[in-house]
């Protein structure tokens, strides 16, 4: 059952060829089985999932079944969940307990989701390797001894490990679309405020997007038609109609043109990344799909504008957790400015602290100009780019990663390096575009990914591009020997 | 050589919207601490704020009744500093692009020296106001040595009027702080209770010699009362000169002032003030203004308290001082324009608002609103001046039951028996009386000249008043005691 995708999930259900009890005991007793090895959950929600399960067979027995009705999903531990754990990967957070429930998780329940549980996750979803972690690093399924890739590395690496079909991820600089890669699945991130982030812990509020994370761009597809919507209560959510993300699957893709950025492609790119990409999009090519070359060349200052306004935005949002009203408290605090420091010291992690210092000293007076406000102009400058690019191709193809799944702990003392494999990701943040990675071959048996970045709204055809790519090919059936997955 | 005094005021106006600038919750009227506080008052992980359309249009509307410019994109931005009442580390305000840009008001003087003359008037401008929510209240008392926390105030909605330093004095700056507080009820954005923290004055104060640059300022903060404005000004001018006579420095610096002590204090130097980092909040759209908007707020202004002094002076013909004073509040204003409707005399009216009324209230510490004595009743008593069944003496005799609550004026007249003795036939006897029973004075007052007679008549009146225990109608017993003593 648990090689199946949830569209197969979905219509086993159906079919009654198994109850969603069944389904859902069936990944709980895998997760209990391989994730101490994984480590891709930090909290598991069986009694919770057991009970949504009941109440799915039951709406399934009455006819009543919505999109999602008994699937097991795994959500990124960013998302509040009310009276279940919310740590944000963070000591910080160890002790809360959310409230109330983000809107991508009340969506996703509304139309009969099951929870599984919380993943694993870089602390606050800063980093690209899943080692920030209070709760220690995720492996990567395809070898123990690498990293998953990250902020969505717990998620990224159940899924490859078949310990859940479906998983929620989010994306602010490449936070879905790398451990996809890393990870040999296909993960979706919508364009900004396509997805509510009402009760997504935020990390850099102009680029957080929650996105679907599965084995195809069809599953993807299905949890994108759950999550999209406009919210109230999220006032950069945006009020557009909400595509038909299914249906847009069946178009035909003659005719598409695709642009190859050469800024994609530079010469000190690993070749045999280069070449799995351009196999795929060859592969589209013979699925009638035009290809042109275009340039972005603000592009190469994704990186620097990025790793100054993430941080900026980050300082600010982070300043919440001071020790007060939840979260970790120092003991015996002396004074106030005590409670502060001691709580902040003892529950953030490096990473996160190096974040905050940089993006306060990037807004501080005296410096505003020189990083903050060139940041943003520079974010203008790629947005124009792309813009550009978009007036002549339907889709950008590039690879998603520079590199495949490194080891754990080689680049622990060198964030530049860390910073620098996000490259092809976050000028796609910047612009606010939406972009999937799906799974393209392998090298040395480790898991590649290419990207198709699409116009505002067009998630629809960029699934469909996807899903055309995957219907051709069998790169994203494979999974790794780990757990028997295969 | 005397010095110059400067002053420039930062107003903080509390909007009395019905919920909070960027939360569904209720304003909070004395409700027990943290329970109008929702999961976006209190900062939770994960909310989000959205901006409440009536406290911009209360905003706005008070831009133009200060002729000011209308941003159409206002920004929030975030003020970053730790405080345990501020949720979220940072106070979301406005700083480069406020809702509100440059105005001015006009403030009327007292007249000064001659009685009669009509006092200065002064414009002050307004540099511009902004939109921002107000913090928490932290509470020292009742918490052993620890302090508690009440956010019920968090999120409440203000504006914060910053002026130019166009004011040489404590009464121009009361005046000012008075014609704010005139508009902004008028307008009907703020309930302006002082007393309920409704309206904070902020008092920017520099001294300096005639033709000089400004000197250096402090600011005292946080003065909720137009009598402790006025003192703190007074203190601060004073501190100022002092130390400058004695060859001192002033420092800049936040000062507090004490109301109860008439003392002030040092709270922070600049040295010690925060980098507030402020930049635009990501997490909200610019607020948009359109022309449409502004012509409906323009078409729904009240009447604000310049119209309506206006009209005051041209259809009650009051002294320009006059209709300022009753034109300032709505309360005032409509207790005014009622009772010399229903008395049938403006100008009597006038100094009975402005006299006796205004003196009891205050002796009482009453509000106009809730004062014993009704406008109708006091119209009632103005009647009765007028048409000359009371004297002025004993209308205040009959104001003073009235307000003791002893029922309508023509009531306590009529059964106290204070009806003037307009009766010549009775009165003639009575003033026949008091000559035949007073030969010396009699005597002495025909052998004065006609200076000494004017002072030496008062004897007479003053005997005939007591036997008709006041009641006689003065004009008439003078008229008839000249005659007779002739």
């Amino acid at each position: 059952m648990y090689t199946k995708t949830l569209t197969e999930l979905k219509a086993g259900l159906a079919n009654r060829d198994f109850s969603s009890r069944e389904l859902t005991e069936h990944f709980l007793a895998r997760i209990q089985q391989y994730d101490g090895d994984l480590n891709s959950f930090v909290t598991v929600t069986d009694v919770q999932a057991l009970a949504q399960a009941d109440a799915a067979d039951a709406a399934i027995a009455a006819g009543k079944a919505g999109l999602l009705t008994g699937l097991p999903i795994a959500h990124k531990d960013i998302f509040c969940t009310e009276g279940v754990r919310t740590s944000c990967g963070s000591k910080m957070l160890d002790n809360f307990i959310a409230p109330y429930t983000a809107t991508v998780v009340e969506k996703m329940a509304a139309e009969g989701a099951v929870m599984l549980g919380k993943t694993n996750m870089d602390e606050f979803a800063m980093g690209s390797s899943n080692e920030t972690s209070y709760y220690g690093p995720v492996k990567n399924p395809w070898d123990l001894e690498r990293v998953p890739g990250g902020s969505s590395g717990g998620a990224a690496a159940c899924l490859g490990a078949r310990l859940a079909p479906g998983a929620t991820g989010t994306d602010t600089g490449g936070s879905i679309r790398q451990p996809a890669a890393l990870n040999n699945i296909t993960g979706l991130k919508p364009t900004y405020g396509r997805v509510s982030r009402w009760g997504m812990i935020a990390f850099a509020s102009s680029l957080d997007q929650a996105g679907p994370m599965a084995q195809s761009a069809e599953d993807c597809a299905l949890m994108l038609q759950a999550m999209a919507g406009h919210d109230h209560r999220d006032s950069t959510s945006l009020n557009e109609k909400v595509g038909d993300y299914l249906g847009a699957l069946k178009d035909d893709i003659s005719g598409l043109t695709i642009g190859i950025p050469e800024e994609f492609f530079p010469d000190t790119l690993d070749g045999a990344i280069a070449d799995n990409s351009r196999d795929a999009i060859r592969e589209l090519e013979k699925l009638g799909a035009m290809v042109v070359s275009v340039s972005l060349p603000s592009i190469k200052l994704s990186v620097p504008a990025y790793y100054v306004i993430a941080p900026a935005e980050a300082s600010a949002n982070l300043s919440r957790f001071d020790g007060v009203r939840f979260g970790h408290r120092c003991d015996d605090p002396q004074d106030l400015e005590d409670l502060y420091k001691r709580s902040r010291s003892e529950g953030f992690g490096d990473e996160v602290k190096r974040r905050i210092l940089v993006g306060a000293y990037a807004l501080s007076a005296g410096y505003y100009d020189a990083y903050y406000r060139r940041a943003q102009q520079v974010r203008r400058l790629i947005r124009d780019d792309f813009a550009r690019a978009f007036e002549k191709v339907d889709v950008l193809m590039g690879p998603t990663a520079p590199e495949t799944a490194f080891k754990l702990g080689a680049k622990k003392d060198d964030p530049v390096s860390m910073y620098m494999a996000d490259v092809f990701t976050i000028g796609v943040n910047l612009a606010g575009l939406p972009a999937l990675s799906m799974p393209t071959g392998f090298i040395n048996g480790l898991p590649t990914g290419t990207q198709i970045i699409g116009n505002y709204f067009r998630e629809g055809q960029i699934l469909n591009v996807a899903h055309k790519y995957q219907q051709a090919t069998d790169w994203h059936k494979q999974a790794p020997a780990f757990g028997g997955a295969q | 050589m005397s010095w110059e005094v400067v002053i420039g005021l930062e107003v903080h106006v509390q909007l009395n919207t019905v919920s909070k600038l960027f939360s569904g919750s209720k304003l909070s009227t004395g409700a027990e601490p943290n329970t109008q506080a929702s999961l976006v008052d209190l900062g939770l992980p994960g909310t989000l704020p959205v901006v409440n359309r009536e406290a911009v249009r209360k905003a706005a509307l008070f831009g133009l009744a200060i002729n000011a410019d209308i941003c159409r994109h206002s920004v929030f931005e975030r003020k970053n500093y730790f405080y345990p009442d501020l949720p979220k580390g940072y106070q979301t305000t406005q700083l480069a692009e406020p809702v509100v840009g440059a105005g001015e008001v006009e403030i009327q003087l007292a007249p000064k020296g001659n009685k009669g003359g009509e006092g200065e008037k002064k414009i002050v401008r307004i540099h511009h106001a902004h939109l921002e929510e107000d913090a928490g209240k932290s509470l020292h008392e009742d918490f052993h040595g620890m302090t508690g926390i009440d956010l019920n105030r968090a999120g409440t909605p203000l504006i914060e009027i910053v002026s130019e330093p166009d004011m040489a004095n404590a009464e121009e700056a009361v005046a000012f702080a008075r014609k704010l507080h005139a508009i902004v009820t008028s307008i009907g954005i703020c309930d302006g209770d002082m007393s309920q923290g409704n309206m904070r004055f902020d008092v920017n104060i520099s001294v300096r010699k005639p033709g000089e640059p400004l000197g250096t300022r402090t600011e005292t903060k946080n003065l909720n009362s137009f009598r402790f404005m006025e003192k703190a000004i007074a203190l601060e001018v004073e501190r100022q000169i002092d130390v400058l006579e004695d060859g001192g420095e002033i420092v800049q610096e936040t000062r507090l002032y004490n109301g109860d002590t008439h003392t002030a204090r040092s709270m922070r130097s600049k040295e010690d003030a925060n980098d507030y980092r402020y930049f635009p909040c990501p997490d909200l759209l610019p607020v948009a203004i359109t022309d449409a908007d502004i012509e409906e707020l323009k078409a729904a202004m009240p009447e604000l308290p310049d119209s309506r002094k206006a009209r005051f002076i041209n259809d009650y013909q009051l002294s320009e001082y006059d209709a300022d004073l009753l034109s300032g509040s709505i309360a005032t204003a409509a207790f005014f324009e009622a009772a010399a409707n229903a008395g049938g005399d403006a100008k009597l009216a006038a100094n009975w608002v402005m006299g006796e009324l205004a003196a009891k209230l205050n002796a009482e510490e009453k509000d106009i609103a809730d004062s014993p004595v009704s406008a109708e009743q006091l119209g009632q008593l103005i009647a009765r001046l007028k048409d000359g069944t009371i004297s002025s003496k004993i209308a205040k005799q009959v104001f003073e039951a009235c307000w003791a609550g002893e029922g309508n004026p023509d009531d306590i007249i009529e059964a106290k028996g204070l009806k003037q003795m307009s009766d010549t036939g009775e009165l003639e006897k009575i003033v026949d009386d008091i000559i035949a029973n007073n030969a010396t004075q009699v005597d002495d007052y025909r052998n004065s000249d006609d200076a000494k007679k004017k002072k030496k008549i008062g004897f007479f009146v003053g005997q005939a008043m007591k036997a008709t225990q006041g009641k006689a109608n003065p004009q008439q017993l003078n008229k008839l005691l000249q005659e007779k003593l002739q």
